[in-house]
């Protein structure tokens, strides 16, 4: 599905947090937000899962207005990851991934075979199965993020949206959850901190400064020396990867 | 069904019969047990009786206590009790914090203050009832605690807020009787400001019945959404659930039930926040089994609770909230001290 916001405005009290950002995924893409601490790359996220209404301007799913989609209707369609999930309930992986069949049940019906089979294989792709039955709060945070991401796509979501999923983990788990969005089929739109991690995984990257969209392209065209400098505040060197192929860059400290 | 989930099914199922069994046995015990000890048999002979199901000489008097006296006292502990951890349960799973429940939270407090202005201030003139009041003033404690903690709703601001929300009804309780009421009517508010269920008699057992009944419905009905809760608001309205109406709908089936409990039986504190943790420990966090449980164990409960308060000093009565602190506290602390291991 192609998810796309068209000027959308939203504030918080009087303070205008996003600015009339307009930017659109294509399916299959990974559109990647970056942007320095404070610059609206979480409330452009959650406008664009429609978790909050945009004040001005509109978000898209396939050209159709999402404020005209049902609660649920939007849920059986994209899924999010947030930062940070936190519970006090005593809640095992398995309890979690279930949740993301919620909005494919009614108040009562009962749970199906076909359920069993989605959750299975959201269970098999994170690479979770024998840790089903293990209590949320022994996991590691990396785990969480793995159980959070499999209760994503027992959603069987077509957009999912990733708000900083890689934040607190280490390098290693970082690389581990990136890998695992990569390899899905849906479109994507992920906010990530660090370039060189928004340079490898995404198709796209948009760039936002103090809630205003400051230009959006592929990788090549964006991380630039000048771009990293003007709104990072940092000097940096660009160059291609002989590993990858792609761009890396080193910051000049 | 996969053979877990049958086995599972099955030790609900179980378990569900165990507990409705021993809940008939202690309303049977409750009704038996008293100043006039009255034989189980002749119990079961006078309430067979009066279904039309059996036609057993019963002294007339012996009928008389049973019937006018113990077993609707009886009825409305156990719907009470089932009606408190209910609202626990409730109010833990959507403002995810362990230690919220309506005393906890004021919402008793309000409903004491609310039913107090009508017994004694003659708020509406005889035209509301002290059911109405005790439901107006729980819902505005609710209002209070809601508007002091919103914003950043965290854990303790919520129940930071329910505390000053418990102080100042509790406030306004105590300035209405010692400025208004004689000394009569001091009395008699202050053990239905511990709680008691002296006095309770039929047309309670049906507003009880009918209101927790109701209450159990909404909640169950809304058990999926409720699990969506887990982790958060966010998180919930993600998964489609509608956050504002379940939220609005929720609360006030909780406000319904504490108000009603509140007005019948004073402010019973405990229930609503121990039950739901002993229930989660049994059943685990599930919703669509956590809240059926609750019901019976809190009705289970309070009818034994009930018991103790009228044997532990007899022939006195002890208030009631005076047994299920008793009885809670130290329940209460276990699971504490057994969460601190597994945290």
């Amino acid at each position: 599905m192609t998810l796309a916001a068209n000027a959308v405005r939203w504030l918080a009290g009087r303070k205008v947090i996003v600015d009339g950002v307009s930017v659109s995924v294509e399916p299959g893409q990974t559109l990647g937000l970056i942007g320095p601490n404070g610059s609206g790359k979480s409330s452009l996220i959650r406008l664009l899962a429609g978790l909050r209404a945009p004040a001005e301007g509109d978000v898209l799913l396939d050209n159709r207005k999402i404020a005209g989609f049902g609660r649920r209707e939007l849920a059986r369609r994209v899924a999010v990851v947030e930062q940070h999930s936190m519970t006090e309930a005593n809640v095992t992986v398995l309890d979690v991934v279930k949740l993301g069949r919620t909005p494919h049940r009614s108040a009562l019906s009962p749970w199906t075979g076909a359920d069993d089979e989605i959750v299975e294989d959201a269970l098999v792709r994170v690479g979770l199965t024998d840790r089903r039955d293990q209590f949320w709060h022994t996991l590691s945070g990396g785990e969480r993020q793995r159980v959070q991401l499999a209760r994503a796509l027992a959603q069987s979501p077509s957009v999912l949206i990733l708000d900083e999923p890689t934040n607190h983990l280490d390098i290693q788990h970082q690389i581990d959850i990136l890998r695992l969005v990569e390899d899905l089929s849906v479109t994507t739109v992920v906010a990530i901190h660090d370039l060189n991690l928004a340079a490898r995984f995404c198709d796209r990257i948009a760039v936002l400064s103090e809630g205003k969209l400051i230009t959006c392209g592929t990788p090549t065209e964006i991380l630039t020396e000048q771009m990293i400098a003007d709104v990072f505040g940092v000097e940096a060197h660009v160059s291609t990867s002989a590993h990858h192929g792609r761009l890396h860059i080193q910051f000049l400290m | 069904m996969t053979p877990s989930r049958i086995r599972l099914w099955a030790a609900g199922t179980a378990g569900v019969l165990l507990v409705l069994a021993a809940l008939l046995v202690a309303i049977t015990a409750g009704v038996a047990i008293g100043e006039m000890t009255i034989p189980m048999k002749t119990t079961a002979a006078a309430v067979t009786n009066r279904l039309g199901l059996t036609d057993i000489a019963v002294p007339r008097i012996q009928e008389a206590v049973i019937w006018d006296y113990r077993l609707s006292r009886s009825l409305v502990a156990a719907f009470c009790g089932a009606g408190l951890a209910l609202s626990g349960a409730i109010l833990q799973s959507l403002l995810r914090n362990p230690l919220a429940e309506p005393y906890v939270l004021g919402i008793s407090a309000g409903a004491s203050t609310g039913a107090v202005s009508v017994m004694l201030l003659g708020f509406g003139a005889g035209a509301i009832s002290l059911s109405a009041g005790a439901f107006a003033g729980a819902l505005l404690a609710f209002a209070f605690v809601v508007m002091l903690a919103s914003g950043r709703q965290t854990a303790d601001r919520t129940i930071l807020a329910g505390v000053a929300a418990s102080q100042l009804f509790n406030a306004l309780t105590s300035y209405i009787v010692s400025t208004s009421a004689n000394a009569e009517q001091a009395r008699s508010v202050m053990f239905w400001l511990l709680g008691s269920f002296a006095g309770v008699r039929w047309p309670d057992v049906a507003l009880a019945a009918s209101v927790v009944s109701i209450g159990l419905i909404v909640c169950i009905w809304h058990s999926r959404a409720l699990d969506a809760f887990t982790f958060g608001e966010d998180a919930a309205r993600s998964l489609g659930i509608a956050v504002q109406r379940v939220r609005v709908v929720l609360l006030l089936v909780t406000a319904l039930m504490t108000a009603t409990m509140v007005s019948m039986v004073g402010a019973i504190g405990f229930v609503g926040l121990v039950i739901p943790h002993a229930a989660r420990f049994i059943v685990g966090p599930g919703h669509m089994r956590l809240l059926p449980a609750c019901a019976l164990v809190g009705a289970l409960f309070m009818v034994v609770a009930d018991i103790v308060s009228r044997i532990i000093i007899a022939p006195q009565v002890l208030p009631i909230g005076v047994v299920t602190a008793l009885v809670g506290v130290p329940f209460f602390s276990v699971i504490l001290y057994r969460a601190r291991r597994v945290a």
